[in-house]
């Protein structure tokens, strides 16, 4: 995944250890990564058109309460 | 360098049982609490490198070459192939609540060396294992929930009781959580100002998010704990104000009918409105305040001023909960040790986002450790505080009386010296008329909290301003708790009845949302108003009954575990769950049969009964009964608990039974039988991407 021509600053430790950061408290929330979904889409499902970033996150909001999971105790 | 490595963790090993053997030799003295957090993480870094080395191995044979279910059907959505970091992260955000916090401080009344051992010892040989294991054969289950697990591996029957058992203890866990919430607000207009703001901000944020700026959660939870900072800061003012004060001020029922009434409205509400605001919030707060009671302990290296033993250890006549060492302080200290809820979360989202196979380890035995740190920060926290204030806040009224002068002198006899002055200087440190009849432990771990964070931060009265963060922090998390467990609680229901009445199932018919989301609440809604009117607090009932319902789910997990692994072929490791499974078995059915016929009306609940029954055919009001209505009140609640007991021992039995057939079975066959979805090979060049 690291293939693309990327600016070599992405690549710097500090920025790598916020990046997951980031990552790791959109998760708790119930939202991965939407660039890796879009990267997903774009490259297995070429037919299919990737949700805007809106759509994602409702879509995910509604996947993590809607539905009998989402209830986090102890 | 392999022998110097061993040399290491050798040295590591030295250290940890230095540290206990000074906490065990050191009696009649106070010691420092670095001793005990040293002591634990030594223990879990030891455990994780052989032990945990040795499920995977040996007792699992984890297969990095193995495709798991984020490989094979990945869609960027619920199956996701996850950075492990980034995994652990969402794993422990998960299963860590409200459970590792209470437990230890509740069971802090008998010293806090039995809570010590018992979380140590319990997570490395049965809490870890179980996350870990549910994990590993989740995983290799396309990330199948418990139920189907046990339904694919034991039979339908077993599969539907083990449900019925989710959504009984799903009950107890709301009632109780409900029930720490209205303890810790009754008669705290500051406290109940600042948990009521957090509605109107929450749904600021929720709108903010669905249509002012779509999904921005970062700057909009940063700007939700600034404003929640600030009602923490605005309800000193109107806690203290002369009208408004009064106007927030409620009783323990006046917040149960408002807790319920939310129930109901919240859980039926759009979730982008209440319930996911609240939720980022909610976990932010939790992870902030876990980080800052950790580097708060290291920095301020309090003394535990809570001996080691307590008389109470051997008479079990605590007046937190009664009820001997064995099997109680099994019950008591839930989370933290051994939860059945993480069976739940381990067999829910993790496994579907699981990168590797080879990642079960870290996150699945590695987040239960980090949580039984948390458990074992809680039990510091309550053991950092007089004694005397402890067991003033944790003693029902019914047993020490209702103000500081006999709440002090019933105290001091016990050898835990206080003074009633000491007891109202506390709670004007933390901005409250009274600490008395505070159980439940919330108030009792804020007042350990606020005691460790105005020492790191210091200013004036801050204090009071960090006793009513961490009531706030509990309470959000806990509220947020109540409104998805009924939620899920609802889909359970449905999911249950509609094995009976089909049309019952629909989740889109708003008649059959309704009943079902009003069924939830009216259930949870009368253990927690029984719990609130009980006189004798209500957490002496309530808690046991928890805790066996969360270990007997541990329980349930744990066999299946063991039918998996005979099933595997894998016999000759099997201990490794047959062990933690036997225990918890042991602890969950004893103390369900003391609970229901034991001959001491503070503990049985038979006894109780007949006991308020002879005075209610006498026509004598037995204290701390005020009146016949309020007996007759007491006798029915015994007779329910007694049935829901019975209920939770029928489930554990009788899943033990399916297990055993399943078990012989799998002996008799000489092939294995158990259902793994078909090996894939993860491709290689993927893996080195991840």
């Amino acid at each position: 995944m690291g293939t693309g021509l990327v600016p070599a600053g992405q690549y710097q430790a500090h920025r790598r250890v916020w990046w997951r950061l980031v990552q790791t408290a959109r998760l708790c929330c119930g939202v991965p990564d939407y660039d890796n979904y879009v990267r997903h889409v774009l490259e297995k499902h070429p037919d299919r058109e990737p949700m805007d970033y809106k759509t994602f996150f409702r879509e995910r909001q509604n996947a993590r309460f809607g539905g009998s999971n989402g209830f986090r105790c102890c | 360098m392999k022998g110097f490595s061993k040399l290491a963790w050798g040295a590591l090993a030295v250290l940890g049982a230095f540290c206990l053997g000074t906490i065990a030799l050191r009696r009649g003295e106070q010691i420092n609490a670095l001793w005990i957090v040293v002591a634990a993480v030594s223990i879990y870094l030891v455990a994780y490198r052989y032990y945990s080395l040795f499920i995977a191995t040996k007792v699992m044979g984890l297969d990095p070459t193995r495709a798991t279910p984020a490989v094979i059907h990945n869609d960027g959505l619920d199956f996701v192939p996850t950075n492990k970091h980034v995994l652990f992260g969402h794993h422990f955000a998960a299963i860590a609540g409200a459970g590792p916090l209470v437990g230890p401080v509740l069971a802090a009344q008998m010293g806090y060396l039995p809570g010590l051992l018992w979380l140590v010892s319990g997570v490395v040989l049965a809490g870890a294992v179980q996350d870990f294991m549910v994990l590993f054969i989740s995983s290799r289950r396309d990330g199948r929930s418990l139920g189907d697990l046990v339904r694919a591996e034991m039979g339908r029957i077993p599969g539907i009781i083990a449900l019925f058992g989710a959504f009984l203890i799903m009950i107890i866990i709301l009632a109780v959580l409900a029930m720490i919430v209205v303890k810790a607000l009754a008669e705290s207009p500051w406290g109940m100002f600042t948990v009521m703001a957090t509605l109107p901000i929450a749904m600021f944020m929720g709108v903010y998010m669905r249509y002012l700026r779509p999904g921005k959660i970062g700057e909009i939870s940063v700007i939700g704990i600034v404003l929640l900072l600030l009602s923490i800061w605005l309800g000193g003012k109107v806690g203290a104000h002369p009208t408004w004060g009064p106007a927030f001020t409620f009783t323990g029922v006046q917040i149960t009918w408002m807790l319920v009434g939310y129930g109901f409205v919240a859980a039926v509400m759009p979730v982008w409105l209440i319930l996911a605001p609240r939720d980022y919030l909610s976990t932010f707060l939790k992870i902030g305040t876990i980080i800052a009671l950790a580097i708060g302990i290291l920095v301020v290296m309090p003394d535990m001023k809570m001996p080691a033993l307590t008389e109470f250890a051997s008479t079990g006549m605590g007046p937190v909960w009664k009820g001997g060492l064995f099997p109680f302080l099994f019950i008591t200290i839930a989370c933290g040790a051994v939860s059945g809820f993480h069976a739940l979360i381990s067999s829910g989202t993790t496994p579907k986002l699981l990168a590797s196979e080879s990642h079960t380890r870290y996150i699945g035995y590695g987040g239960m450790l980090m949580e039984s740190f948390v458990a074992i920060m809680a039990l510091v926290a309550a053991s950092v505080i007089e004694p005397g204030v402890y067991f003033a806040m944790n003693s029902p009224a019914a047993l020490v009386g209702g103000d500081v002068h006999s709440v002090a002198t019933a105290v001091s006899s016990w050898g835990f010296t206080i003074t009633p002055g000491e007891l109202e200087a506390v709670a004007a440190d933390i901005g409250e008329h009274t600490i008395l009849a505070r159980a439940g432990g919330a108030p009792t771990l804020a007042v350990g909290i606020a005691q460790i964070l105005h020492q790191v931060l210091p200013g004036q009265n801050t204090m009071a301003f960090w006793y009513h963060f961490a009531i706030l922090f509990e309470a959000l998390f806990i509220l947020t708790a109540v409104d998805a467990g009924t939620r899920a609680g609802r889909f359970m229901l449905q999911d249950l009845l509609g094995t009976f009445a089909p049309s019952l199932r629909r989740t889109e018919s708003w008649t059959a949302n309704v009943v079902a989301t009003a069924g939830c609440v009216a259930l949870w809604g009368y253990f927690l108003y029984q719990g609130v009117q009980d006189p004798l607090g209500g957490i002496n009932t309530l808690w046991p009954l928890f805790g066996i319902a969360n270990q007997m789910l541990a329980g349930i997990a744990l066999m299946l575990c063991t039918v998996v692994l005979f099933k595997m072929k894998r016999d000759r490791y099997a201990w490794v769950t047959i062990l933690p499974a036997a225990w918890l078995l042991v602890c969950t059915t004893y103390a369900g049969f003391i609970k229901i016929f034991d001959a001491n009306p503070a503990i049985g609940f038979l006894s109780q009964a007949a006991k308020y029954r002879t005075g209610l055919s006498t026509g004598t009001v037995i204290a701390p009964a005020k009146s016949l209505d309020q007996m007759q009140q007491i006798m029915i609640n015994s007779y329910v608990n007694t049935g829901l007991t019975a209920l939770f021992l029928f489930v554990v039995l009788s899943i033990l039974v399916y297990a055993l057939s399943a078990i012989r079975k799998a002996r008799a066959n000489p092939q294995r039988s158990d259902q793994e979805t078909p090996y894939v090979a993860v491709d290689p060049a993927l893996a080195a991407a991840l």
